[in-house]
């Protein structure tokens, strides 16, 4: 039987129960830590377990906390970011779903290893009927006494408050995340400070995305050696991989870092649906560069897919079958970065709009000559020019699409032409 | 909704919810979704009631609801229908959905039914990826939506 952590009860509504939770062992990690443990020990084990952001920038999570200061006299805060926006990726939901314990006792063991006695979990606003399980999750644990003060007879004090975000892509990106929790909206902020430094309010915070935190309490409870060798070299452990598009059974599948793309693909989630082809692969969420079908043997993990020039991001696989056209996928992502692109940083706000404008007017039969090179120039100028990673999520797929798949772009661009097999 | 008519049940959660911050403004998001529960949307004036009572200029409440697609600054139908037209969704017919919801409700997207019973729009990745084509009625999500299914759903709403 393959290792699985958090989602071992999927699909099993009881296991969102408190009592559940506790006859499986639950909680007892977060004791431990705050009984046994001290902060530090607990972020070394963090740090042991290699694990790394499973937000999409894959940051070494234990290290992440590292950089708060210790000397500041400010509260210092933890938010979750479970507004899990980029297209493709669902695993957060199912978080919620159906192991919210895990988020929240991976909660209490990250607020106190950083020295957190507030937490803020911001969730997507679309989110609301998963929100209120995790909220039924969290009251269950309050009147248990795991939160709230003096916490196992500790000292230690942990107040938690979920909080619904208003539908903004970019408020997944985490100044803006922070900028949407004091009120305002979604504005990256410009970095120094880091939110370590100064986030919320202007105090240390640290920012964590929700499956970072769920995996902590195995961590823990099962050490981070443990954890570190389920992966890759660097990428530790196991993580949520959402499957979606032309495959049979969409889904998300619980598999070691590093697993094949091809593996995936065909033995978990069932392979291409109709018996067709496989076309293209993006690996990691919208934002990630796509990959040809004789890319998908590269391994799952942070580094792997770096070194054939795409990203891991939040391992939200979308596959596309031969009656694809990539053409249409493109101004589909493309239109998706000019509606969100929050408008403050100038070569992403006009870019965008070009972009997909351009490539609605390939789709319609008007392309003209120079359009390819356009549109690899728009996004040439977005790309690092921007506060945040938005300009360079919307440029990324610009420069795939068009580099991988140059004969379809041309064909529609040349002759008005689909390449696409119906 | 100006701040007299506000009622006590809302004025009451209000300041519950201002109780639960360290800062009022960061209070702005909850009390506007608590509004726009009790109104379907939020107006000028609770716009500014609600600038009152969090203590900053109504312009910075606006900015705000402004920026948020959850925000409405009008009223949507009884049944607010949102098809999302992101990439997976579209790869498994999101636009025949929509298309056919068009065709039943006789709108287009971003307009409401005469009567007010449906609101008809298109939205980005609701992260449901896994019941593409998906479809979100008011807080509900519905998966695997097909022409056929939404034409049916819309007949059981009717």
């Amino acid at each position: 039987m393959m290792e699985k952590i958090l989602s071992r009860h999927f699909f099993n509504a009881e296991a969102r129960k408190l009592s559940f939770y506790l006859n499986d062992g639950g909680y007892e990690a977060a004791r431990n830590a705050l009984t046994q443990m001290t902060p530090q020990q607990v972020a070394d084990q963090v740090i042991r377990s290699n694990l790394r952001g499973l937000g999409g920038a894959g940051f070494p999570a234990g290290r992440k906390w590292s950089f708060i200061p210790k000397d500041s006299p400010n509260p210092r805060y933890l938010v979750v970011n479970c507004d899990e926006s980029e297209p493709g990726t669902f695993k957060d939901r199912h978080i919620l779903e159906w192991t919210p314990h895990s988020l929240l006792e991976g909660i209490i063991i990250a607020a106190y290893a950083i020295g957190a006695s507030q937490c803020f979990i911001y969730t997507r606003g679309e989110y609301l009927h998963y929100a209120r399980m995790l909220q039924a999750a969290l009251d269950e644990a309050c009147q248990a006494g795991f939160f709230g003060k003096n916490i196992w007879g500790t000292g230690f004090d942990l107040d938690v408050l979920i909080h619904l975000g208003a539908g903004a892509y970019i408020c997944g990106e985490e100044s803006a995340l922070l900028e949407s929790l004091e009120g305002k909206k979604g504005w990256p902020r410009l970095r120094p400070p880091f939110p370590a430094v100064s986030g919320l309010f202007g105090c240390p915070t640290i920012i964590n995305n929700t499956e970072t935190l769920s995996y902590i309490p195995a961590i823990i409870r099962y050490g981070g050696s443990w954890f570190a060798g389920l992966g890759t070299p660097q990428n530790g452990g196991l993580r949520l991989y959402s499957v979606s598009g032309h495959v049979k059974n969409p889904g998300v599948y619980e598999l070691p870092l590093g697993t094949p793309l091809r593996e995936i693909i065909y033995t978990h989630a069932g392979g291409i649906r109709q018996g067709r082809k496989l076309k293209a692969v993006i690996p990691g969420g919208s934002s990630t560069p796509v990959l040809r079908a004789d890319e998908i043997d590269v391994r799952m993990d942070f580094d792997s897919l770096a070194a054939i020039g795409s990203l891991l991001g939040s391992a939200g696989i979308i596959v596309m079958d031969e009656s694809t056209c990539l053409v249409k996928a493109l101004a589909v992502l493309a239109k998706f970065y000019h509606h969100e692109s929050c408008g403050q940083c100038t070569p992403c706000r006009e870019g965008t709009g070009w972009m997909a404008r351009i490539l609605n007017r390939i789709l319609d039969g008007q392309g003209v000559r120079d359009d390819l090179e356009n549109l690899l120039r728009v996004a040439g100028n977005i790309r690092g020019t921007t506060i945040c990673a938005l300009g360079d999520a919307a440029a990324m797929p610009v420069f795939s699409f068009i580099t991988k798949f140059r004969d379809e772009f041309e064909s529609h661009v040349l002759q008005g032409r689909c390449l696409a097999s119906k | 909704m100006s701040l007299q008519s506000f009622s006590d049940r809302l004025l009451s959660e209000i300041s519950e919810i201002l109780a639960r911050y360290p800062q009022p403004r960061a209070a702005l998001l909850p009390i506007l979704h608590a509004c726009q529960r009790e109104s379907g949307y939020i107006s000028r004036d609770t716009e500014t009631a609600v600038a009152e009572l969090v203590g900053i200029p109504a312009i910075d409440v606006r900015e705000t609801v402004s920026f948020y697609s959850l925000l409405l600054d009008k009223p949507a139908g009884k049944y607010h229908l949102q098809f999302c037209t992101n990439l997976s969704c579209t790869l498994l017919g999101a636009e025949e959905s929509v298309a056919a919801a068009c065709r039943k409700l006789g709108v287009h997207p971003g307009e409401t039914t005469r009567d007010n019973r449906f609101t008809l729009t298109t939205v980005e990745c609701l992260g449901a990826c896994d019941l593409s084509p998906s479809l979100q009625v008011n807080d509900d999500y519905y998966a695997n939506m097909s022409a056929e299914k939404v034409n049916e759903l819309l007949d059981k709403l009717k």
